[in-house]
C-alpha cells in the first residue's frame, strides 16, 4: 500500500437550479477512486456550497494511482426520489507521482455533465503521499514522466535518448454494450469516459515500464491516440521516445564543451576505403512498389528478437544498405557495430532484448544538437484491415449472430485483442523500418501513426522521416562534449543534414543529385521532403509558407472485403497524385524542401480523401527549383498554343510574385563552382511507395511520371486543365500573414508574445447529385481554402502574424459530409524590430565543425569513401559525376553507400539540429519558484479572479521561458444533446462543446498550477448528429503539458531581484508576484 | 455544397467591436453583413461576403452564449469557459449595459413591467431602434431594478457592486431605477424638451437629499426594511413639506419674502419687473408643489408640476437663466430673514434641491 490519496471538497459556485419550486439546490458531493467512495454532507439551499469537506482518504497502491481517475459527482440531494447528479470533475492525478512536477491539486474545476456542458464549478484540494521507494514495484512506473512535446522539453537536457516505446489497449466499447440499451446516455457517455480515462492511465503505466526497463525516466513525444472501433471494441495506443532526461539547474551545465575527442576516431573519415560499394542487393530497379493489399486474416508473428538478421542494421540479407559494412575496414566494422549497439542494445538488460530494438524510431521532431546528421526522405506505409473478428478464433463460431456475442463475457477474449492489433502495427513498423533501410538510413525520425475507419474498414498509417542519427545519444556512458574542429571547412554550416545518406551509384530512386550549394562538397537531392521541424540551423533563404495538397477520390459502396479491396486500389493513386500536386505546388512557390510533412488519408462510405500539409522553405543548400513547363497535346491549333502559352505565362508570373513575396533571392551562383550544371526544367520527381506487407510484393507499380518531365505538365484532356487551375487558384494568404504547420516559421524570429491558440471546424454537406471526382475535389480545395481566408480575416488585428503549427484534420462522418478541424497559434510578430534571423558566421560554423566531426566519426558505416563514378547509371547521373570529378572534389567526399528502395515519397535530406546558441538561452533562465505565477501572468486587474491560462500547440512560448514542467494533460470528453436545436444548431451545440473543453484544460493546468499547455493537440474530434431526431453527439480528445513559465521581462527583474547563488525553486514564491 | 457547421473557437474569446455594437443594437445578422459590407470592411481586407457572413455568425453565436453570463456581469468575471482579457470584459458589461437615449426617455418613469413591454415595439417603431435592442435595454432596467429593490445603501453603489458598471452609467442606471420606482411622468408633451440628461440629474440631486439615505439610517424607523434607503422619497420629509404652505398662506410672510426678495435683486436683475410682478404666483407654486407631495399621484406629477408652475412662467417672460438663478438663491436664501417662519432645515432641504433641478429645467 505504497500510497495515500487525500481529497478535500471545499465548495461550489455558479451550481444549476435545481429545485425549481425554491431556485436552490441542495447540493452534496460523493469523491469516488476505486472501488472506494466517500460523501460530504449535504449544503442545503445554496447555490454557491460550502462543504469544507475533511480530507477524505483513499489507502491505493501505486499501480491504481497510475490507472484510476479521481472522480468526484456533484448532486441534488432529494429527500423523495433518486438524488440528480449535476454533473461530475475527472481528476488524473499522475501530475502528483513525480517529484518534480506538481505537489498539490487546487483549484476550481468545472463541474461537467455529458448531456448539459459545464454546470457550475467546485473547488477541489488533492494530494498524495507516497510511502514506498517508487520503482520497487515493477507494476507500476510512477516517476516516469510523460512530454507531448516532441522535442526535448525546455528545462531538461537529453542524456540518453534510448528510442522506440509503444503500447496498446483495447477493451471492449461501452456504447455497443448489450447494457447500453437499457441505460441513459448519460450513463453511457459517463461509462465510456471512465473507461478512456482508466485505459489511459493503464496504458501510460504499461509504457511507463518499459522506459524503466530501458533505465529512461521519460517519454517525449508521447502520442496517445484511440480507435474507436465501433463494434469491434476501443483501442487506446501510444508511441513515444524514452528518454534519460536531466533536469538542467545551471545554465553552464548544458554549453557545449568541445574538449578532447577520441584520437583514434578522428581518424576515420580520412580512412575511408576509396572502393565505393558497388554490390547492390536488392532489385536494382528504383521503381517498385508493392501493391496495396489488404489482409484481414492475414496471420502475422511478431518478429522475435532474437533474430537479429531481420531487424538489425547489418544486412545480411538481400536488403542490402549496408553491405559495405563487410568491405569498410575493421575501423568500420567497429563503428559500425558501436552505432548498431547503440540503437538495438539500448535499454540494458539483455533478455529484456526484444521490444524496445526492434523500431529505431523516434517521435521527435526536433532534436538535440548533433544528434540528426542526415536525412533520407519521408518514409510512410498504409495498410487497410478489416475489424472483423475474425482473427479471434472465439469469435468464429458466433458471428453468424450478430448481436449474441455481446452477451459473453468480453474477458475471455479481450486478452487476444491487443495481439492483433499490435501485430498489424508491428507489420506497419517493419515496413518503415525497411524503407528507412533502404534509403541507407538506419533510423526514423518525425515518426507518426494514424488510422482511419468507417464501418468495419480500417486505414493504418505510420510516416517519418529516414535518417542517420548520432549514437552519442543512444547509448549509455554519454561522452560528453564534442570533436576538435577539424574537420570545419569540410562542412559548412547549415547544410549537412542536406547530403544524402544513400549511395548515389544505387540511388533508391532516380534522382537528380548536385553539389551542395552551400558547401559545394557534398551531393544534395533536388528536393527534400521531411516530416519533422526544420532545424534551428538549417540556411534557409527567405520565408516559408504552408503548402497542403488536397485529393477527393470517388469509391463505389462496398461491403467488408470488397470494400478493403477498392480502397487498397486507389491508394496508390491517391498518393501519386497527392505527391505530385504537393511537388507543383512547391514549385509554384519557388522552394525546395518541404518540413512538418503530414499525409493524412480519410476514409467514408464512398469516398476517400487526401490532405497533405507541409511548409515549404528554400533551403540554401539544395538547388534552385525550376519552373513548371506547360505542354500542349495538339501544337497545330493556333488558339490553343495561344492558351498554352497565356498559361504558361500565369504560372511563370505565379513563381515570380511568390518568390518576392516570401524573399527568395539565392544568391546567384556560377555553374562551374556547383560543377555540374543542372538541366533546367529537367527536374525528375518519383514517388515510390508501398503499403501493408513487406516482405510479399506481388507487383511493382511504377509511380514516378514515367518517361516524361514530371514537371512539365501536360496538358491532353480537361483533367489536367483543371489540375492546371487548382494551381493557381490557391490564394496566398493577405498581406502580413504568413502560415506553417511546423513550429517556427524559417525567417521569422521576432515573436511578440501576443498568441491566440484557436479550433475551427466546418462540415460541408456535398450535394448529392452527380458528384464526380473533379467537383469533389473543388469543394474540398474550396472548404479548405475558405476556412484559411475566414481565420485570416479573424485574425486580422494581430498582423503582421503568423499561423504556426497549422494542423489540419479531415474526416468523413457521413456519406456526404465532409468535416475539416483545424487547431493551430496565431503568433504576432514585430515587423520593425527584425532581428539577425541567422547566426554570425563564425559562431555558426563553430558549432558545426563540433557537431560535423561527431557524426562523421561516429558514423563511419555509413560513409561509403567516396564513389568514384564509374557506374552504369541513368545519363544525367553520368553528367553529373563527370562534372563532379573534373570539378576536383575532395577525396574525402562522403558518398554515401545505401542501397535499393521499395519505398520513398522522396529524396530527402535532412537539418541537424544546431542551434547551441538557442539552448543556452533557455538554460540560463534561473528556476523560478513554482507558486504565483499564475498571478503573475494575470493582468493587473483587481476583479478578476481567474487565471490567464495560455494554449498553444507550440512546445513554447513566445517571449517567455518555460521553467517547470507539470505534467502530461490527456483528457477526454463526450458530450450529448437531445435538444439540437434550442441549443443552436449544431454550430452552436459543438461551438459551446469546444469552448466548454478549452475551459477544462485551463481549469485543471490552473489547478495543478500552471499557466500554460504547450505541445496541445486536439487529438480527435469526432461529431455526429441526427438533426431529425433534434439529437447530437460529440467526443474530444485532447492533450499537452502543463507548464509554468515566466516572462522574459519578468524574468530579468527576477533575476536582478534574486542573488544568483540562491535561486531555489521555492524562494522567489511569494514576492515576485505583484 | 452547403456548411452544416461553422464554428471557430479561440483560447483568448475573440471579441469584435464592432460587431458587437451591430449585435446590441438588435440587427440580424445578415442584416449585420449587410452592414458590414457597407462599411467597406470587404475592400480593406480583401475578404469576400461569404468569410463576412460567418464571421458574423461566430460572433454572434459567441455573444448569445455570453448574454447569460452578462445578466449577472460578477459571473463573467468568474466563469471559465471563456478567457477573455478585463479590460475586454469591462467593455463588454459597459456595452451591454449602455442604452440609447431616444429609448430611455420613452420608458424613464413608467413601471417596469409586462404591460410597458408590450408597448415596446411601438417604441421601437417611434425610436428607429431595433425591437431586440429595445428589450434588451428594457431587460436591463427591469435586471437592474430587481436586483437593486430590496437592497439597503447606497444605490449607485448597489448598482457599480453587482453590475460592474462604470460610475457614470451605474449614476445612470440609480436615475432610471429611482424613477421607475417613483413612477415620476417624464412623458408628457411638455417635458418633452427635457433630456435624460437633465432627468438623471434631478434624480441624483433628489436620492441625494430627499431619500431615507440622504438623513443618514433613520433612528425612528422601527423597521429598517421598511423603506428602501434610497429609491423611496423620504416620506417624513413629504409629510412636514406641508409646513412651508404657511409662507403663502400668510400673508403676511408673503409679502415680507417678497420684499426680501425684491430688495436684494433691484437692479441685478434683467426682468426685474416681470419678477416682481410674477414673484406671488411663483411662489405660490413652488411651495404648493412642496406641500401636495404627500399624495403618490403628485409626486409622480413632480416634473410636470414644475415645469408648469416656474419653467413655463419664466420662458414666457424670456427669463435669462443667471436672472433665474440669482431670482432662485435669493428665494431660498431670503426665507432665513423670515423671523415668524419655523422651518428653516426642511425649507433648505427642499428647496436646496429644488433650485438645481430648476436650473436644470430651464432651457429650451
Amino acid at each position: 500500500m505504497p500510497g495515500k490519496l487525500k481529497v478535500k471538497i471545499v465548495a461550489g459556485r455558479h451550481l444549476p437550479v435545481m429545485d425549481r419550486a425554491s431556485d436552490l439546490t441542495d447540493a452534496f458531493v460523493e469523491v469516488k477512486f476505486g472501488n472506494t467512495t466517500f460523501k460530504t454532507d449535504v449544503y442545503l439551499k445554496s447555490l454557491n456550497p460550502q462543504w469544507n469537506s475533511e480530507w477524505f482518504k483513499f489507502e491505493v497502491d501505486d499501480e491504481d494511482l497510475q490507472d484510476e481517475p479521481l472522480q468526484i459527482t456533484v448532486l441534488d440531494h432529494d429527500t423523495y426520489s433518486a438524488n440528480d447528479a449535476i454533473g461530475k470533475v475527472y481528476i488524473d492525478i499522475d501530475p502528483l507521482l513525480y517529484s518534480e512536477a506538481a505537489t498539490v491539486i487546487s483549484g476550481w474545476f468545472p463541474i461537467y455533465d455529458t448531456i448539459h456542458g459545464i454546470r457550475g464549478e467546485i473547488n477541489v484540494v488533492v494530494k498524495v503521499d507516497l510511502f514506498n521507494d517508487l520503482n520497487r514495484f515493477r507494476q507500476s512506473s510512477c516517476g516516469v514522466k510523460f512530454f507531448c512535446t516532441t522535442s526535448i522539453p525546455k528545462c531538461y537536457r537529453a542524456v540518453i535518448i534510448h528510442g522506440f516505446v509503444e503500447e496498446l489497449v483495447v477493451n471492449e466499447d461501452p456504447e455497443y454494450q448489450w447494457i447500453d440499451r437499457i441505460r441513459t446516455p448519460r450513463a453511457s457517455n459517463e461509462a465510456r469516459q471512465r473507461l478512456i480515462s482508466l485505459m489511459s492511465g493503464e496504458l501510460q503505466r504499461k509504457i511507463g515500464l518499459k522506459v524503466l526497463e530501458m533505465r529512461g525516466n521519460a517519454v517525449v513525444g508521447y502520442l496517445q491516440c484511440f480507435d474507436l472501433e465501433g463494434e469491434s471494441g476501443l483501442v487506446v495506443r501510444a508511441i513515444g521516445t524514452a528518454c534519460t532526461l536531466d533536469k538542467l539547474s545551471s545554465p553552464a551545465a548544458f554549453l557545449p564543451a568541445c574538449n578532447s575527442p577520441s584520437k583514434e576516431m578522428k581518424e576515420i573519415p580520412f580512412n575511408e576505403d576509396p572502393n565505393p560499394n558497388t554490390h547492390s542487393s536488392g532489385p536494382s530497379t528504383p521503381l517498385k512498389n508493392q501493391t496495396y493489399s489488404f489482409s484481414p486474416s492475414k496471420s502475422y508473428s511478431r518478429q522475435s528478437s532474437s533474430s537479429d538478421t531481420d531487424l538489425s542494421l547489418t544486412p545480411k540479407t538481400g536488403m542490402g544498405s549496408g553491405s559495405a559494412g563487410k568491405e569498410g575496414g575493421p575501423f568500420k566494422a567497429l563503428l559500425r557495430q558501436q552505432t548498431q549497439s547503440a540503437l538495438e542494445q539500448r535499454g540494458g538488460s539483455p533478455h529484456k532484448f526484444c521490444r524496445r530494438r526492434e523500431f529505431p524510431f523516434f517521435t521527435l521532431t526536433a532534436f538535440p544538437p548533433g544528434f540528426l546528421v542526415h536525412v533520407g526522405g519521408v518514409v510512410s506505409a498504409r495498410s487497410v484491415k478489416l475489424l472483423d473478428r475474425i482473427h479471434n478464433p472465439a469469435f468464429v463460431g458466433i458471428m453468424g449472430n450478430t448481436r449474441s456475442y455481446k452477451l459473453l463475457d468480453w474477458n475471455s477474449f479481450n486478452s487476444d485483442e491487443p495481439e492483433t492489433r499490435d501485430a498489424w502495427w508491428a507489420e506497419i513498423r517493419q515496413e518503415i523500418k525497411s524503407h528507412a533501410k533502404a534509403l541507407g538510413c538506419h533510423a526514423v525520425v518525425g515518426y507518426s501513426e494514424s488510422t482511419s475507419i468507417c464501418e468495419e474498414v480500417c486505414i493504418l498509417s505510420a510516416s517519418g522521416t529516414a535518417a542517420v542519427l548520432n549514437p552519442r545519444f543512444l547509448q549509455d556512458g554519454t561522452v560528453e562534449g564534442c570533436l576538435e574542429q577539424r574537420l570545419e571547412e569540410n562542412l559548412p554550416a547549415g547544410c549537412g543534414f542536406c547530403h544524402i545518406p544513400y549511395d548515389e551509384l544505387n540511388m533508391p530512386f532516380p534522382a537528380h543529385l548536385t553539389y551542395c550549394y552551400n558547401c559545394r562538397k557534398q551531393k544534395v537531392p533536388d528536393v527534400l521532403f521531411t516530416t519533422i521541424d526544420l532545424p534551428m540551423d538549417a540556411a534557409v533563404i527567405g520565408k516559408g509558407c504552408l503548402i497542403q495538397a488536397r485529393l477527393c477520390r470517388l469509391k463505389k459502396k462496398a461491403q467488408a472485403e470488397a470494400n478493403a479491396t477498392a480502397i487498397s486500389n486507389l491508394l496508390p493513386f491517391m498518393e501519386y497524385e497527392v505527391h505530385t500536386q504537393l511537388m507543383n505546388k512547391l514549385k509554384l512557390k519557388g522552394m525546395n524542401a518541404l518540413f512538418g510533412l503530414r499525409i493524412q488519408i480519410s476514409v467514408g462510405e464512398n469516398m476517400l480523401m487526401g490532405l497533405a500539409s507541409a511548409t515549404g522553405v528554400y533551403l540554401a543548400a539544395l538547388p534552385t527549383p525550376g519552373g513548371i513547363q506547360i505542354a500542349g497535346k495538339t501544337p497545330n491549333d493556333g488558339s490553343y498554343e495561344q492558351h498554352i502559352s497565356h498559361m504558361q505565362k500565369k504560372i511563370n508570373d505565379t513563381i515570380a510574385k511568390n518568390k518576392e513575396l516570401y524573399e527568395i533571392n539565392p544568391p546567384e551562383i556560377s555553374e562551374e563552382i556547383i560543377g555540374s550544371p543542372i538541366p533546367e526544367p529537367r527536374q525528375r520527381s518519383r514517388l515510390l511507395r508501398s503499403q501493408s506487407e513487406s516482405s510479399d510484393e506481388v507487383t511493382e507499380l511504377d509511380l514516378s511520371h514515367g518517361k516524361k518531365d514530371a514537371f512539365v505538365l501536360e496538358i491532353d484532356d480537361t483533367d489536367a486543365m483543371e489540375d492546371v487551375h487548382s494551381l493557381l487558384t490557391d490564394v496566398p494568404p493577405p498581406s502580413g500573414f504568413y502560415s506553417c504547420n511546423t513550429e517556427i516559421m524559417p525567417g521569422i524570429n521576432n515573436w511578440t508574445s501576443e498568441i491566440q491558440m484557436f479550433t475551427s471546424v466546418r462540415v460541408i454537406r456535398l450535394s448529392s447529385l452527380n458528384l464526380t471526382n473533379q467537383a469533389l475535389n473543388k469543394n474540398f480545395n474550396d472548404l479548405c481554402e475558405n476556412l484559411l481566408k475566414s481565420l485570416y480575416f479573424k485574425l486580422r488585428s494581430m498582423i503582421p502574424c503568423c499561423l504556426c503549427h497549422v494542423n489540419f484534420t479531415v474526416s468523413l462522418p457521413e456519406d456526404e459530409l465532409i468535416q475539416v478541424t483545424v487547431t493551430a497559434v496565431a503568433i504576432t510578430f514585430d515587423k520593425n524590430q527584425a532581428l539577425q534571423t541567422t547566426k554570425t558566421h563564425a559562431e555558426k560554423s563553430l558549432q558545426r565543425a563540433s557537431t560535423d566531426n561527431e557524426e562523421l566519426l561516429q558514423f563511419p558505416l555509413e560513409l561509403c569513401s567516396d564513389s568514384l563514378p564509374s557506374h552504369p547509371f541513368p545519363p544525367a547521373k553520368e553528367h553529373l559525376e563527370s562534372a563532379s570529378s573534373n570539378s576536383g572534389i575532395p577525396a574525402a567526399q562522403r558518398d554515401r553507400c545505401s542501397s535499393w528502395i521499395e519505398l520513398i515519397k522522396l529524396k530527402a535530406q535532412t537539418i541537424r539540429r544546431g542551434s547551441i546558441k538557442t539552448t543556452v538561452t533557455v538554460e540560463k533562465a534561473s528556476p523560478v519558484g513554482e507558486g504565483n505565477f499564475r498571478n503573475r501572468s494575470s493582468p493587473p486587474c483587481a476583479n478578476s479572479t481567474v487565471g490567464v491560462v495560455k494554449m498553444t500547440p507550440l512546445s513554447f512560448i513566445p517571449g517567455a521561458k518555460i521553467t517547470k514542467y507539470l505534467g502530461i494533460i490527456n483528457m477526454f470528453f463526450i458530450r450529448e444533446t437531445t435538444s439540437l436545436r434550442e441549443e443552436g444548431g449544431v454550430s452552436g451545440f459543438l461551438h459551446a462543446f469546444i469552448a466548454e473543453v478549452f475551459a477544462m484544460v485551463r481549469a485543471h493546468v490552473a489547478a495543478l498550477g500552471g499557466n500554460a499547455v504547450v505541445s496541445y493537440i486536439m487529438k480527435q474530434c469526432v461529431f455526429m448528429e441526427n438533426p431529425n431526431k433534434n439529437q447530437a453527439q460529440c467526443l474530444i480528445n485532447v492533450s499537452g503539458d502543463a507548464v509554468v513559465f515566466v516572462r522574459e521581462s519578468e524574468l530579468e527583474v527576477v533575476s536582478t531581484q534574486q542573488p544568483a547563488a540562491n535561486c531555489q525553486p521555492s524562494c522567489t514564491g511569494g514576492e515576485v508576484t505583484t | 455544397m452547403t456548411s452544416e457547421l461553422d464554428i471557430f473557437v479561440g483560447n483568448t474569446t475573440l471579441i469584435d467591436e464592432d460587431v458587437y455594437r451591430l449585435w446590441l443594437d438588435g440587427y440580424s445578422v445578415s442584416d449585420a453583413v449587410a452592414l458590414r459590407v457597407r462599411s467597406g470592411i470587404l475592400e480593406q481586407t480583401g475578404a469576400t461576403a461569404a468569410v463576412l457572413q460567418s464571421d458574423t455568425m461566430d460572433h454572434y453565436r459567441t455573444f448569445q452564449m455570453l448574454e447569460r453570463l452578462l445578466h449577472a456581469p460578477p459571473k463573467l468575471l468568474h466563469q471559465l469557459i471563456f478567457q477573455i482579457p478585463p479590460s475586454r470584459q469591462a467593455l463588454l458589461i459597459e456595452r451591454y449595459y449602455a442604452f440609447d437615449e431616444a429609448f430611455v426617455r420613452e420608458v424613464l418613469g413608467k413601471k417596469l413591467s409586462k404591460g410597458t413591454k408590450k408597448d415596446l415595439d411601438d417604441i421601437s417603431t417611434k425610436t428607429g431602434i431595433t425591437l431586440k435592442s429595445c428589450r434588451r435595454q428594457f431587460d436591463n432596467f427591469k435586471r437592474v431594478f430587481k436586483v437593486v429593490e430590496e437592497m439597503r445603501g447606497s444605490l449607485v453603489d448597489n448598482i457599480q457592486q453587482h453590475f460592474l458598471l462604470s460610475d457614470r452609467l451605474a449614476r445612470d442606471y440609480a436615475a432610471i431605477v429611482f424613477f421607475a420606482n417613483n413612477r415620476f411622468e417624464t412623458g408628457k408633451k411638455k417635458l418633452q424638451y427635457l433630456s435624460f440628461g437633465d432627468f438623471a440629474f434631478c434624480a441624483e440631486l433628489m436620492i441625494q437629499n430627499w431619500t431615507l439615505g440622504a438623513v443618514g439610517e433613520a433612528p425612528t424607523d422601527p423597521d429598517p426594511q421598511a423603506d428602501d434607503m434610497d429609491m423611496d422619497l423620504d416620506k417624513e420629509f413629504l409629510q412636514d413639506l406641508k409646513e412651508l404652505k404657511v409662507l403663502v398662506a400668510d400673508k403676511d410672510l408673503l409679502d415680507l419674502h417678497k420684499s426680501l426678495v425684491c430688495t436684494a435683486l433691484r437692479g441685478k436683475l434683467g426682468v426685474f419687473s416681470e419678477m416682481e410682478a410674477n414673484f406671488k404666483n411663483l411662489s405660490r407654486g413652488l411651495v404648493n408643489v412642496a406641500a401636495k407631495l404627500t399624495h403618490n399621484k403628485d409626486v409622480r406629477d413632480l416634473f410636470v408640476d414644475l415645469v408648469e408652475k416656474f419653467v413655463e412662467p419664466c420662458r414666457s417672460d424670456h427669463w435669462p437663466l443667471n436672472d433665474v438663478r440669482l431670482f432662485l438663491n435669493q428665494y431660498s436664501a431670503s426665507v432665513h430673514s423670515l423671523d415668524g417662519f419655523r422651518h428653516q432645515a426642511l425649507w433648505d432641504r427642499y428647496m436646496g434641491t429644488l433650485r438645481g433641478c430648476l436650473l436644470r429645467l430651464c432651457h429650451d
